[in-house]
């Protein structure tokens, strides 16, 4: 019989889990297949799979976590029939639990309203690793993980029915929480009946047929999210809002100078202030405890502490330029069919273009906070981390506890779009609440959380350069860039990835170099270094999506001076940037629509598909751009088209971007935003809609305004004024989204696809209005301004 | 309540008195997220220290309803399931109920004007301000019907 999950004997349930289970009549230790003959009858299942097919599907999951191929890590079914379902793929606000409470109820059969959706809780769900990457969807609704769960119980339970109601499993059908006979529904029996809060014991079966999208009646349809009543009403509970007995309240001291080292800590500076606890040193890492927030901010900035002086910032007006220039490298061939610059020797029209995109900020909206509750050998924490399990593991670590040790329960924070400041206040908290031995809440200043907290998007300059032959076809690619990078999530073992690690003492991942590149051995598209016109040809096999033969993908990666981590699409958005505004400058040298241009170069079916459609829904005009424009002065209009296979195959999205800009002051406005998007099956049509607009919503904020700034030892962009989201009082561009539903296709990401593409066709649609092409993130009226000044004295 | 006088109001509200509608978001009243409303203005508890406010009615998100009684914002946010994080939520909602209430008849630029402080990083632009407008347009309803009745 199968190993008993570890979860069964932690005690540690959160409250919430606790009550949930108990309302569900469900004990954690009861156990539905404890002795008799249904062990036998569904030891089998797991008998039949080889050991290696197991090892395929359920590779993962940390020691003491609950095991991925067990149905009990997955799905709990109470007294009452309440489906309890447990997933480590998190709700950051992006929609996945209603649609991880979609996917289960469809499986089992029961209506929405009685899935209970617990996630990330170290005591209580299996590691899924991070929740991250638009990965969630492709992870957990497809052949295995939650989706295989849901498969695996309901047939569980249609061959329980069979054996208690001595009816053959054929003849049975799961439906509204019970099964019955399909022509005698006078056979039925609830699943609360079947199971009664008891474990099932078995495997996931790899074999379980899930509900084909045909028969779908709560996935692909709208459903609302259950969390927004609370949210809307101030009764949501976020990872700000735990508050423990005895709680106290901690605030960071961060250096004043990037990689300054303290010297000294003058803990006479903070006496007599009220409600002061303890101040912490730990190598650079600095904090103070106190009984109340106020007092421990007073405390923070009174705080006396000599530091060293910092080891210098690289000039950020020169950034670009030092990214080209340092050594060493460690490069990346993603294609490489050696006969580019053969190629391009034969061109009628070659094209060179260079694009700078800067380092931009997760910038959450509340900043960053946790709570620790660190007692001895043994720690809690709330937090709002992508991922419990590395979290659990990486904090054992700093505080030199066992991980299993450690609980970690997530807690919503403000939306993080990647690695904000969420791990790293996770470990302030943790260092804290280790020093006094008491329950310690953590939230980041503002500053903190901006300059000295997060892990900032790359920056990237990225070179372009194709060949046209006579008739204006592309007839070789290739693209070049360079980026920085420190640290990243720290994962399991690595908390010196984020910045409180390497102030307490623990490196980032050491910088490899490599160069020159080794040849590419298998092609990935995981960054979409490669543009989506080429043939993406390794080792014989073409995998891209488009049609040119000649290419080449080289990156070149060099050290930070900041801390770097995903922010949103990372790579992926600045690479298409690069390649979606290069295609409309082909176009526009080979005097062909941007759209047909396209379409000429593209194989790829799904890709043709989505671009079709943004073009139909934005009513586009063929024809060359620039619009034909006279005028020089005042406000004109133009549009712009972008597009991308996300990842190479995790999702496929186009657009339309109407614009005008205003030539008198650089300022530029979108007014419309056509988008299409296929991600396979549909699970929340509502929620992928969000998603959609929310993205290229952001996408347009980073694209005309957001850029880290420093000065030669700090970052300079410490607030809203120093650092420009766009507001909610702006015009909001008027939109219209195409969603393309792929039943049968395979479920893939759907977070990234929009923002991904916003910037180019942004671009695009500048050049369209104005003729001039703007290279550099974030296009500020300053940039327009100067764009518009160098196309015109080209003029 | 015994607490420093010079403490802004929000760590009075979510710390001393518990309540998770007004957030810390930045601390320097630029995002609108510690939101309440005092005498029928929308004010950045932030930055507002609380001996300021003595003796003063503060409206905080769970004063203007209940997931039982909700609001008419809180209704339009959910009929327009207008959020993602939610951490900005306070924020617009309270913003846009002060205005509201003084500027039933707001125009959509009005509005975008009265917004124009507020953030959310979600982006959830399109929504809330569906939801706000619809609320508004309501709103009208309301005083029409009024006006029809008389």
């Amino acid at each position: 019989m199968s190993k008993q999950p570890e979860l069964m004997h932690n005690p540690t349930l959160t409250e919430e889990a606790a009550a949930a289970l108990s309302r569900a009549g469900f004990s954690r230790r009861a156990f539905l297949f404890g002795t008799g003959a249904l062990v036998v009858s569904f030891s089998m299942h797991g008998a039949l799979e080889t050991a290696a097919a197991q090892q395929n599907l359920f590779a993962g999951g940390t020691a003491g976590s609950p095991p991925l191929n067990e149905l009990d890590s997955w799905i709990a079914i109470g007294a009452d029939g309440a489906v309890t379902a447990y997933t480590g793929k998190s709700e950051l606000g992006q929609g996945i639990s209603t649609a991880q409470i979609q996917l289960v109820a469809e499986e089992l059969c029961v209506p929405f309203e009685r899935v209970k959706l617990i996630y990330s809780d170290t005591a209580l769900t299996p590691d899924q690793g991070i929740t991250s990457g638009s990965q969630s969807h492709p992870t957990n609704f497809n052949e295995k993980n939650l989706a295989l769960a849901g498969a695996t119980a309901r047939e569980a339970l249609i061959e329980l029915a069979s054996m208690r109601l001595g009816v053959a499993k054929d003849e049975l059908v799961a439906m509204d929480g019970a099964v019955r006979g399909k022509s005698d529904a006078s056979k039925k029996v609830s699943y609360g009946e079947l199971v009664g809060g008891k474990k099932f014991e078995l495997k996931l079966d790899p074999n379980a047929k899930r509900k084909p999208a045909s028969e779908w009646t709560v996935l692909g349809t709208p459903a609302r999210r259950p969390d927004l009543p609370a949210v809307v009403t101030g009764q949501f509970e976020f990872v700000h809002n735990v508050r423990l007995p005895g709680m106290l309240h901690g605030r960071v001291v961060r250096p004043p100078a990037v990689g300054a080292k303290v010297m000294s800590v003058d803990e006479s500076s903070v006496q007599g202030i009220p409600g002061v606890v303890k101040v912490v040193v730990k190598n650079d890492f600095v904090g103070v405890v106190a009984e109340k927030p106020w007092q421990a901010i007073q405390a923070a900035n009174k705080l006396k502490v000599n530091w060293s002086a910092g080891t210098g910032m690289p000039s950020h007006a020169d950034f670009y330029n030092y990214l080209r220039t340092q050594q060493p490298v460690r490069d990346t061939l993603l294609v490489n069919s050696k006969d580019v610059d053969e190629k391009l020797g034969r061109a009628a029209t070659v094209v060179k273009a260079t694009y700078y995109y800067p380092n931009q900020m997760h910038g959450s909206m509340g900043t960053s906070c946790a709570v620790a509750d660190v007692q001895g050998e043994k720690a809690t924490l709330y937090s709002p981390t992508q991922g419990v399990w590395p979290v659990r593991n990486s904090t054992a670590i700093l505080l030199g506890l066992k991980p299993e040790n450690v609980h970690v329960i997530f807690k919503r924070g403000s939306g993080c779009y990647g690695l904000n400041a969420a791990d790293t206040v996770t470990y302030d908290a943790a260092l804290l609440s280790q020093a006094v031995g008491k329950p310690v809440r953590v939230q980041l200043s503002r500053k903190d959380e901006m300059a000295w907290g997060e892990n900032y998007g790359f920056a990237f300059v990225m070179d372009e350069r194709a060949g046209l032959d006579a008739q204006g076809n592309i007839i070789a690619w290739d693209h070049e860039s360079w980026s920085a990078n420190k640290g990243n999530r720290p994962g399991y073992t690595r908390p010196g990835n984020v910045i409180t690690g390497e102030l307490a003492g623990f490196a980032p991942e050491p910088f490899e170099a490599r160069s020159p590149a080794p040849e590419p051995r298998a092609y990935t598209n995981n960054s979409n270094g490669v543009p989506s016109y080429v043939t993406g040809t390794v080792a014989g096999k073409a995998e891209g999506s488009g049609k040119v033969k000649a290419e080449r993908s080289l990156t070149h990666n060099i050290p930070s001076p900041l801390f770097t981590a995903p922010l949103r699409s990372p790579a992926r958005l600045q690479n298409t940037f690069a390649h979606e505004s290069f295609m409309d400058e082909l176009a526009a040298r080979a005097k062909a629509d941007p759209v047909e241009f396209r379409l000429r170069h593209l194989s790829d079916e799904r890709l043709i598909a989505v671009v079709k459609a943004a073009a139909e829904l934005a009513n586009w005009e063929t024809r060359p751009s620039p619009k034909q424009q006279t005028r020089r002065t005042g406000v004109v209009s133009g549009r712009g088209f972008s597009c991308v296979a996300y990842e190479g195959e995790n999702g496929w999205a186009a657009m339309v971007a109407d614009v005008e800009v205003n030539q008198d002051n650089g300022k530029v406005t979108v007014k419309r935003i056509f988008f299409s998007n296929d991600s396979g099956p549909i699970s929340n049509p509502d929620g992928l809609r969000n998603q959609i607009e929310g993205g290229a919503l952001q996408g347009m904020s980073r694209a005309l305004g957001e850029e880290v700034t420093w000065d030669n030892e700090k970052v300079t962009s410490v607030d809203w004024q120093t650092y420009h989201s766009l507001p909610l009082g702006i015009e909001v561009p008027e939109f219209k989204v195409k969603l393309i539903n792929r039943p049968d296709e395979r479920a893939t990401g759907a977070g990234e696809t929009s923002i991904t593409i916003v910037a180019a066709a942004i671009a695009n649609a500048i050049f369209d209005a104005t003729g001039a092409r703007i290279r550099q993130a974030p296009f500020t009226s300053q940039r327009v301004k100067a764009a518009l000044s160098e196309s015109l004295s080209k003029a | 309540m015994d607490v420093d006088p010079t403490t802004p109001l929000l760590y009075v509200l979510s710390d001393d008195l518990a309540l998770n509608g007004p957030k810390f978001g930045c601390g320097l009243g630029q995002c609108g997220a510690c939101t309440v409303i005092m005498k029928g203005e929308a004010i950045r508890s932030c930055i507002t220290p609380v001996k300021s406010v003595e003796g003063a009615e503060i409206t905080t998100l769970e004063g203007i309803g209940t997931t039982e009684k909700l609001h008419p914002l809180q209704q339009a946010f959910i009929e327009e399931q207008a959020a993602q994080c939610g951490f900005c939520v306070n924020g617009v909602i309270m913003t846009a109920k002060a205005f509201l209430d003084k500027n039933p008849k707001a125009s959509d630029q009005e509005i975008q004007q009265a917004l124009s402080g507020v953030l959310c990083r979600c982006f959830t632009h399109v929504r809330m301000m569906r939801a706000i407008y619809r609320v508004r347009d309501g709103h009208g309803k309301e005083v029409a019907r009024e006006a029809a009745a008389k």
